[in-house]
């Protein structure tokens, strides 16, 4: 699920992956990369005490696993009579280190992976937050899937890193240890076997370029293979629909294939390294027969000495192993380290400026000064559009499609920077006030209803947490939701599934109404609000809403025009500018484009 | 806002074994293992080597014994001679070289070297040593090769079946169970038991042999000082057992709160407009806290569970080890027992110190592979509530009609279920054109999602061209049935693709020609790469009102019996939408078609219209007839094209409670 590259997505949709999709690099960088090492111990700075604390229990514990062994070396000299400590002495020895070893070991173990799980909990929390502060026009350009597979696989994959890699500095230490006891005990049989140490070096040297391209390729096929999962989930309904699912299943099919040959290739190259190291123990272990028995023979090394090696040479190999296999894990951890880092890396382009003002007791108007604005570089799809939105008054943006009235409203809200120009509200500059008061002073009513799983009661409070029932109450029957939700097997209480799909298209509008209203703004901006909703409920809302919007300014679209013939100013726009601007007569008398839209909307039957 | 009801439950850290369903273990293990028996052969090889690997294992603390016995012997026969030493460590001579083969073979057949030659002895130890390594290394790799095909093998297979069931789940089943709770399952959950087929069966496997042969071996070399060396056995056992249970409970509570994670991060995402609108990044990252923390929490505890297990697990084998060298060391120094087989027996244990710490990892991966399957088993077992009849034949294209026959319909199928359509009856035939209209909520959606079997009726009957719908294969009636739905759905591909989406092969002329039909073409073409331009996720680089004409493009491409369009212009402009209607009335002229609107003017031409409220036709007729006869459809006629303002002309609906409370 990890690595998330282009064509990543929907190869079963036919092709993925050209055009300016923000595609945050590839998995190209994914050596121990200190960039990434240095970023991460950021996280782990504030919990530096923690980690003294585990890396002492880790010297600690791997000391006493060290001394083990060697009390059993001792053990066994002195049962032979070759000891200077008598056997009881020993043994006491022997359970005090191995009472230590349970408690250092406990300590170990469960400080460092409580530490991992602390970082690794600030880190998604950090991704996710900065997530809430990077413009939509980057979120726009990037699947929530390919995100998610940042916020919970790379995570993931660099938390089992972490988890494994104190006991890696524990194996590490463990090695040391070793090698130091080993050398102590006997210089030269120390440094024969150790001979073996080079050799494996060089055997990984070459082992390593070899395999890291198949760990590569095993994991971006894995990726690729899950994204197509994940995006044939999300639009199940129009898969079926269809009949799409022969071919996806085709298609899928090739993937998780892609997925099984590189996984099995990359199994391969991991395992070759088995034997490899298992060999070097069994030389290390022959030398220490040949060169220690003879040593034993001539007198020279007593035998609990040659059976401690032993024990020491068969130690030894196991923390090599378990480092190399640490090296797939460490792999991938970096490869998510730089993932999850390219996400904290998106710039925020919109932010709170040093000195922003707190919108308050300004007058609600709203003002576009020869606003130019475009999602795409060099294709604006405002062209300086100049807008005066009287306090307290209700304005109509009415247009074909495409003409650019949802763009304005996203930049009266400050979705997006405007490119030339500036918006007021209240007087000020959007860019100077904050973004918490502006969005408490604006609330909207989006043209494709989004709604939370959870609660109707929860959702309609959104904007609002601390809200009561009544207050929710209140908003629902303003917008005729009332009825529908009583009936409702829980009424209020009734859980909503994803996106509120248990409801109808037009309740959801009514709620994401309710939600709008509850905020109680200053500023109500309507985009297409009761677009799917018939003309009774709107005429209904449009009588409550008499009363609610008085003190308030809004912004109305819609395409239905008896919707908003009573705005108090009507505002046409076309490909991005606006062309004419009055009340609903002086349009009509006008004869220009909002006549033609009115008299295509009264259509009688000759006119087709 | 509570993502999910299991939340609360989630929460909550006590792991109550109580609730633990015992018989899943076995249960969901057996199947898992059942799933790798599909690679008969490939398992064996797994199964063999790891078998073979262990013996090897068991054979170096042998010959190590051996060696040192060796020594020790050679030392107080007084075998010692330094020169021999030199010379025999200094050349490698063949004839000491082959002597030491010959010493191997009788060590092998005879079971005891001849001290003839103590180095050669020596030498022969450490050559088998290295033989046995080699071998021991050679099938460990093997094993774990083998172990990762079969596993990834039965992977494949649980992938390709799970995307194959989703597919063929029903609307029913992905209306309740949340995307993000289905991708977690693809992918975490066929992790977790991909990974316990990987490793931790064989790794189950080799445990019991090596216990079990370690247990003889130690035993049949001493009973007493084998019983104290394998003492700890039991208590691990029942550690172990325990902690599995434990590790299980907090596995399932953590990947519901992973899950829980995991919806409140997507919904975030998904619905960042919102989240925007509102101001509420407080809001939600309280939200991600709550979750988060529990899980943190819960992390927390499985640590503590599992090393506190671990810790105590080793201190009863350190324990075991500890008496096994007192006595052991008593019994050398009284000369009942060579050093050799106190340094066999403490190898031995050695051994058993790897299995020991795999004890934990294989719980851990089991408890993980019991909670994970069963989820995948949840979805893998699901049964899809519409499927293909058995005897179910193609459906024969006829003239195109499609009849209602008093249809019932309810969500809730239990008894006393809301009803949400009764008693609609209707019929469209080729080149006619029926109108729905009524306030949200009264099944307009729900009668369109009806005709392709989304879902099925619960009463009444749907033909098309006399065919039932239930009696026809699903594939060919969905062919036959072209929706537009009313929630768009785009996939982030090109505009082609999602264009010819029913038919990834159609060519570009018939996209273009659907493109135009849906008077999307002109847009299309002004974009920097035309038919090639991305349209984000869900179609977010659309406006509204492109996205719903690029859902009618595709609708139209594919060339269906009858057309239905669910509000499916609500967001074009009234004039857009005449130039939609007339081509799409020329282009799909002879087949029936069913609009659904809330803007009358979009059904001026119908033959006829229904006026539907809370599931019941209460109404119909064409556009002339139902202004004539007044009522319901006149006033809402007239609300929408009053010519003088401000007064609301109208009556309101009196079947319709919603209208009357507000
Ligand atoms: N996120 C985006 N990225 C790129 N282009 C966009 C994006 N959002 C809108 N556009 C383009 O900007 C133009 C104006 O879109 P906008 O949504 O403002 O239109 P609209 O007037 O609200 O239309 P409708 O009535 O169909 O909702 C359209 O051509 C659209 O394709
Ligand atoms: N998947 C579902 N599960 C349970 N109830 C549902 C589901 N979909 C819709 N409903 C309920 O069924 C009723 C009819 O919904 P439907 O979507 O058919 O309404 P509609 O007439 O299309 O309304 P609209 O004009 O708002 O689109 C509503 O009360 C709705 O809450
Ligand atoms: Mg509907």
């Amino acid at each position: 699920m990890s690595a998330m590259r282009g064509d990543g997505g929907g190869g079963h949709a036919g092709g993925f992956g050209v055009g300016h999709h923000h595609d945050f690099g590839d998995d190209a960088l994914t050596r121990f990369d200190t960039g990434v090492v240095r970023r991460l111990f950021g996280f782990v700075r504030p919990y530096r005490r923690i980690l003294a604390g585990a890396l002492l229990a880790v010297a600690l514990a791997t000391t006493v696993q060290v001394s083990i062994p060697l009390t059993v070396r001792y053990a066994v000299d002195s049962a032979v009579g070759h000891s200077e400590f008598p056997l009881p002495a020993v043994l006491v020895g022997f359970a005090l280190l191995i009472i230590l070893n349970g408690v250092l070991g406990y300590l170990q173990e469960s400080i460092a992976a409580r530490l991992a799980q602390r970082v690794i909990f600030d880190l998604r929390r950090a991704m996710f937050a900065h997530l809430q502060d990077v413009s939509l026009s980057f979120l726009d350009q990037t699947q929530v899937g390919r995100l998610m597979a940042r916020l919970q696989s790379d995570v993931n994959a660099l938390q089992e890193f972490m988890e494994n890699s104190v006991s890696a500095i524990g194996d590490f230490f463990l090695l040391l240890g070793i090698i130091a006891v080993l050398l102590w005990m006997d210089l030269r049989l120390g440094l024969l076997t150790l001979t073996v140490l080079p050799v494996l070096v060089l055997v990984r040297a070459i082992w390593i370029p070899w395999a890291r391209p198949k760990f590569r390729r095993a994991r971006e096929a894995s990726s690729s293979a899950n994204a197509a999962l994940a995006e044939n989930i999300n639009g199940i309904r129009t898969v079926q629909e269809n009949r799409r699912e022969a071919v996806n299943f085709d298609r899928y099919r090739v993937r998780a294939r892609e997925n099984l040959d590189a996984q099995i290739a990359s199994s391969r190259a991991s395992q070759i390294m088995v034997p490899a190291v298992d060999i070097l123990t069994g030389v290390a272990m022959g030398i220490v027969v040949i060169v220690g028995g003879d040593k034993v023979l001539t007198g020279e090394l007593g035998v609990g000495v040659m059976v401690a090696y032993i024990f020491y040479v068969q130690r030894f190999f196991d923390p090599i192993r378990t480092l190399s296999m640490q090296y797939t894990t460490m792999q991938s951890a970096m490869a998510a380290g730089h993932r999850i880092f390219d996400v904290l890396d998106v710039p925020v382009a919109i932010y709170d400026k040093p000195a922003a003002i707190t919108l308050k007791d300004q007058e609600p108007s709203i003002e576009f000064r020869q606003v130019t604005f475009g999602y795409r570089p060099g294709q604006p799809v405002l062209h300086d559009v100049s807008l005066w939105v009287e306090p307290y008054q209700t304005v109509a943006l009415v247009g074909p499609t495409g003409s650019g009235k949802t763009s304005l409203t996203a930049l009266t809200h400050r979705f997006y920077d405007v490119w030339q120009g500036s918006v007021l509200v209240g007087g000020v500059d959007v860019r100077d006030v904050t973004l918490d008061s502006l969005g408490h002073t604006i609330s909207m009513v989006l043209q494709e209803p989004f709604l939370f799983s959870g609660m109707i009661f929860d959702n309609i409070r959104y904007g609002v947490p601390g809200a009561s029932r009544e207050d929710v109450i209140a908003a629902a029957k303003a917008v005729s939701a009332h009825d529908f939700i009583v009936r409702m097997p829980e009424g209020y209480d009734t859980l909503l599934g994803q996106r509120g799909r248990n409801l109808s298209i037009g309740q959801r509008q009514l709620l994401s109404f309710a939600r709008a209203l509850l905020a109680d703004p200053k500023i109500l901006i309507l985009d297409e609000a009761t677009a799917n909703i018939d003309s009774f409920t709107e005429r209904d809302i449009q009588q409550a809403l008499k009363k609610l919007l008085k003190g308030r300014t809004s912004l109305v679209i819609a395409h239905r025009l008896a919707t908003i013939r009573d705005a108090d100013l009507i505002v046409v726009l076309d490909h991005g500018r606006i062309v004419e601007q009055g009340s609903h007569a002086q349009l009509l008398a006008k004869g220009g484009l909002y006549a033609r839209l009115h008299a295509s909307s009264h259509g009688s039957f000759d006119d087709l | 806002m509570s993502a999910t009801p299991h939340q609360s439950s989630a929460t909550n850290l006590d792991l109550d074994l109580s609730k633990l369903n015992l018989k899943a273990m076995p249960r969901v293990l057996g199947r898992l293992t059942r799933l790798s028996f599909r690679y008969p052969w490939q398992w064996f090889f797994a199964l063999s080597c790891a078998i073979a690997s262990a013996i090897f294992n068991l054979i170096t603390p042998r010959l190590l014994g051996r060696a040192v016995d060796q020594a020790h012997h050679l030392l107080l026969d007084g075998h010692t001679h330094p020169e021999e030493t030199r010379a025999a460590f200094l050349q490698l001579t063949p004839r000491l070289f082959g002597e030491a083969t010959q010493q191997a073979y009788q060590l092998i057949i005879d079971g005891h070297a001849h001290s003839a030659s103590p180095r050669a002895a020596l030498l022969a130890t450490a050559l088998m040593i290295v033989v046995a390594c080699a071998l021991r290394g050679t099938l460990t790799g093997l094993q774990g090769y083998w172990g990762e095909v079969v596993a990834q093998r039965v992977g494949y297979d649980l992938r390709l079946a799970f995307f194959e069931k989703l597919q063929r789940l029903s609307f029913g089943f992905h209306d309740v169970n949340h995307s993000g709770d289905l991708i977690a399952r693809g992918m975490l959950d066929l992790e977790g038991v991909r990974a316990f087929l990987e490793s931790g069966f064989l790794r189950a496997v080799v445990l019991l042999l090596l216990v079990s042969f370690g247990a003889w071996r130690l035993l049949s070399m001493d009973v007493n000082l084998g019983l104290i060396a394998l003492s700890f056995v039991p208590f691990v056992a029942w550690r172990a057992t325990r902690m599995g249970l434990l590790l299980r409970l907090s596995w399932q509570r953590l990947q519901q709160l992973m899950s829980d994670l995991t919806l409140t991060m997507e919904e975030n995402l998904q619905g960042i407009r919102v989240v925007r609108a509102f101001a509420s990044k407080n809001l939600e990252l309280a939200k991600f806290d709550q979750t988060a923390q529990s899980a943190l929490r819960l992390a927390n505890r499985r640590i503590t569970i599992r090393m506190g297990s671990m810790s105590m697990m080793n201190a009863a084998y350190y324990t075991a080890m500890g008496l096994v060298l007192w006595i052991g060391g008593q019994r050398v120094s009284q000369g009942v027992m060579t050093v050799g087989t106190l340094t066999e027996f403490l190898t031995f244990m050695t051994l058993l110190q790897q299995p020991i710490r795999q004890v934990g990892m294989i719980v851990n991966s089991s408890s993980r592979a019991t909670s994970a399957g069963s989820r995948l088993f949840e979805v893998l077992d699901a049964v899809p509530t519409i499927e293909d009849d058995t005897n179910a034949r193609d459906w024969v294209p006829g003239a195109g009609v499609l009849r209602f026959e008093a249809v019932d319909f309810a969500y809730d199928r239990r008894p006393g279920g809301r009803k949400i359509l009764s008693g609609i009856s209707f019929e469209v035939g080729p080149g006619k054109t029926l109108g729905i209209v009524g306030p949200p909520g009264s099944g307009k959606s729900t009668l369109a999602h009806l005709i392709p079997r989304f879902y099925d009726v619960t009463g009444g009957k749907i033909t098309l061209d006399g065919q039932d719908i239930r009696s026809v294969t699903l594939d060919s009636l969905r062919r036959a049935v072209g929706l537009v739905q009313q929630e768009i759905f785009l996939f982030d591909v090109s505009v082609h693709d999602n264009v010819a989406y029913a038919e990834p092969w159609a060519e570009e002329q018939r996209v273009v020609e659907a493109a135009s039909i849906a008077q999307i073409h002109d847009h299309v073409a002004g974009l920097p790469d035309g038919y090639g331009t991305r349209v984000g996720e869900r179609g977010v680089a659309l406006s509204g009102g492109q996205r719903q004409r690029m859902s009618i493009a595709r609708g139209l491409l594919a060339g269906r019996a009858i057309m239905v369009l669910d509000d499916s212009t609500a967001a074009i402009d009234t004039a857009t939408e005449q130039r939609v209607r007339s081509s799409l009335r020329t282009a799909v002229s002879n087949r029936g078609t069913i609009i659904i609107a809330h803007r009358l003017s979009s059904l001026l031409h119908a033959d006829e219209i229904l006026v539907l409220d809370e599931g019941r036709i209460i109404q119909r007729g064409t556009h002339a007839e139902l202004l004539r006869e007044g009522g319901n459809y006149a006033d809402l006629w007239a609300l929408q094209n009053r010519t003088d303002s401000h007064t609301p002309t109208t009556t309101r609906l009196r079947a319709n409670p919603i209208l009357e409370v507000a």
